[in-house]
């Protein structure tokens, strides 16, 4: 963006290694009308100056309409620019996504942006390591978006901090390669700038053949090879989770770790010790307009969000319209399909997903942030309470006044059906 | 950047837990192309509330904001800083500040202090008993001092 640029430009500096550098346009692009000129002012502004800017320091770019556009974090890895042993940065702070390949990657403000396409470096301390080992087997309709929010909620919002994290045992390596992005993604809402998973088969059959794979695949492959802890690593913090006895998880509050899953009832502040926590989920239920003792599966939903680096990808909107599939939207429940990129919009047109989600009565959309964080027109109203597979139900985050619940695909595609928070077994 | 040595100014008690950084500045203010002018989307959801702290006269001129753990958590987005600074803070005191939040802060001249919980709470009580209380954050002796009380960094 331009204040990256305008650093650069003031210094008389260059991009040091545009090989090494991407761009997209995400966060605030329509995903409507997208080859229209922005209606925005402001947003348009912010596009033209990034596109000029790409230009004129030789980055690539890939705009509104070209067939790579998308969630920054959704383009990398299926264009095969995430891979094993890689350092990435990007001005925000879901690129602990691209953990899920054994990436140390991690989000930075635009200072260290500027210093990083000046430099290719960046200074860091050494930060702590936290193991993370999920044990078992899910349960059918339990998802990797729930073993985060199950996470989340167990260490809170600052659990992370300082460290970076492995994702380890036997459930996370049962996961598909999106599934694994889910989790490294939302690192960040514990408070760990960076997330990981020891690369493996299933992260080297999802690299093979992408756009950017390396040329010499076996080579590469023998190196990704070596990137796993030893058997006897020591860890500042190692935690455990029963991957068997986990149950959807929904978010009631107003940060991450405010999650129960969905079978539980709004929390009583009275009964939580700490004053501070007592203190944030009196507000949360206040902004949240909840009552304590509410039974979550009672909260009726306006709108349902599917989309977000966190769970935009095909594999969710394949979950999502199994569950939809011949089924009609609640009534007076809006719900909106926002694909991660253009490709994998392609590719559900493709498999006709986008029909099913047509016909269910979901609007189906062109690629993007969206109503992750309302910085386009897609927003929720004062008041509206939403049912989203983001990352972030922060007061004011989807839009000012707006009530947000996390959930997985799963959860999101029930509660359009039900129109309160549901999951495919209350179907 | 403006050097950070020494900076004596009045307290602000922000009482909250889990501030993040769409709190600070929501997503809509970050569409602009300058670093300036982000004072008005500071706490912006909170500020058409008469009783939030800002709102309240007697702590219109401070410039030491005390807030509770877990300060600037969320997004990356560097206006968190900007728009504190634009408003006139120069120091932000808490028991826990999230990893990317503080680093940007202290790229942009932002001085942000980490003291126990139980002091944090110590200084509410003392700007809420007297707003006039002078705070000083001093680098080179690495000191929070007020009133009688001095506690190192």
């Amino acid at each position: 963006m331009r204040k990256h640029f305008d650093g650069l430009r003031l210094a008389g500096r260059k991009v040091r290694r545009p090989d090494l550098t991407i761009a997209t346009e995400d966060h605030n692009t329509p995903t409507l009308d997208i080859l229209k000129p922005i209606a925005d002012p402001v947003s348009k502004l912010q596009i033209d100056t990034l596109r000029n800017n790409a230009k004129e320091f030789g980055i690539r770019i890939h705009s509104l309409g070209d067939a790579d556009q998308g969630v920054v974090h959704v383009v990398g890895p299926q264009l095969g620019i995430t891979q094993p042993g890689m350092t990435i940065v990007c001005g925000d702070s879901h690129t602990s996504t691209h953990g899920a390949f054994g990436a140390i990657a991690f989000g930075i403000g635009t200072s260290e942006v500027e210093h990083v396409l000046a430099t290719q470096t960046l200074p860091s301390n050494r930060p702590k390591m936290m193991a993370i080992n999920v044990e078992g087997k899910l349960k059918t309709g339990v998802t990797a978006k729930d073993i985060i929010l199950a996470i989340i909620a167990q260490i809170g919002t600052g659990g992370g901090q300082g460290y970076i994290i492995e994702y380890r045992g036997s459930a996370i390596r049962e996961l598909s390669m999106e599934g694994r992005m889910t989790v490294c993604n939302m690192s960040i809402e514990a408070g760990a700038r960076a997330g990981l998973i020891a690369p493996d088969q299933k992260t080297f059959d999802y690299i093979k053949g992408k756009p950017h794979a390396p040329e010499d695949f076996p080579a590469a492959q023998s190196y990704w090879e070596t990137l796993f802890s030893d058997g006897d690593a020591k860890f500042d913090l190692e935690i455990t989770l029963d991957a068997d006895v986990l149950e959807p998880f929904v978010t009631w509050g107003t940060n991450p770790g405010q999650g129960l899953p969905l079978n539980a009832s709004v929390p009583n502040p009275a009964d939580i010790k700490d004053s501070e926590e007592r203190g944030a989920a009196e507000r949360a239920l206040e902004y949240m307009g909840l009552t304590a003792g509410t039974p979550l599966k009672k909260i009726a939903i306006d709108t349902v969000f599917l989309g977000s680096c966190t769970n935009g990808r095909i594999e969710d909107l394949r979950a999502a319209a199994s569950v939809l599939e011949g089924k009609k939207i609640a009534p007076k429940l809006r719900m909106l399909v926002v694909p991660g990129s253009e490709r994998v919009r392609q590719q559900a047109m493709k498999e006709g997903l986008d029909k099913v989600f047509l016909d269910f009565g979901a609007e189906w959309r062109n690629a993007g942030c969206s109503m992750c964080l309302g910085m386009n027109p897609d927003q929720l109203a004062v008041g509206e309470r939403s049912a989203s597979t983001s990352n972030r139900n922060f007061e004011g985050r989807q839009g000012k006044g707006g009530r947000t619940h996390l959930v997985s695909p799963l959860v999101a595609a029930a509660t359009a059906i039900r129109g309160t928070l549901s999951s495919p077994a209350d179907l | 950047m403006e050097k950070f040595i020494s900076h004596t100014g009045t307290g602000v008690p922000l009482r909250r837990s889990n501030v993040d950084t769409d709190q600070i500045i929501p997503a809509v203010y970050l569409k602009r192309v300058t670093r300036s002018g982000f004072e008005d989307g500071l706490f912006a959801a909170w500020r058409n509330d008469p009783e939030f702290v800002l709102n309240q006269e007697q702590y219109k001129s401070g410039t030491v904001l005390v807030a509770g753990p877990e300060f600037g958590t969320g997004s990356s987005r560097e206006h968190a800083v900007w728009a504190l600074q634009n408003y006139g803070f120069k120091v932000v005191i808490s028991s826990r500040f999230a990893d990317i939040f503080r680093g940007n802060s202290l790229k942009g001249g932002l001085l942000t202090v980490i003291l126990s919980q139980a002091d944090v709470e110590a200084i509410w009580l003392a700007i809420e008993a007297d707003p006039t209380t002078q705070i000083k954050v001093d680098l080179d002796s690495r000191t929070v001092s007020y009133n009688e009380v001095n506690r190192r960094l």
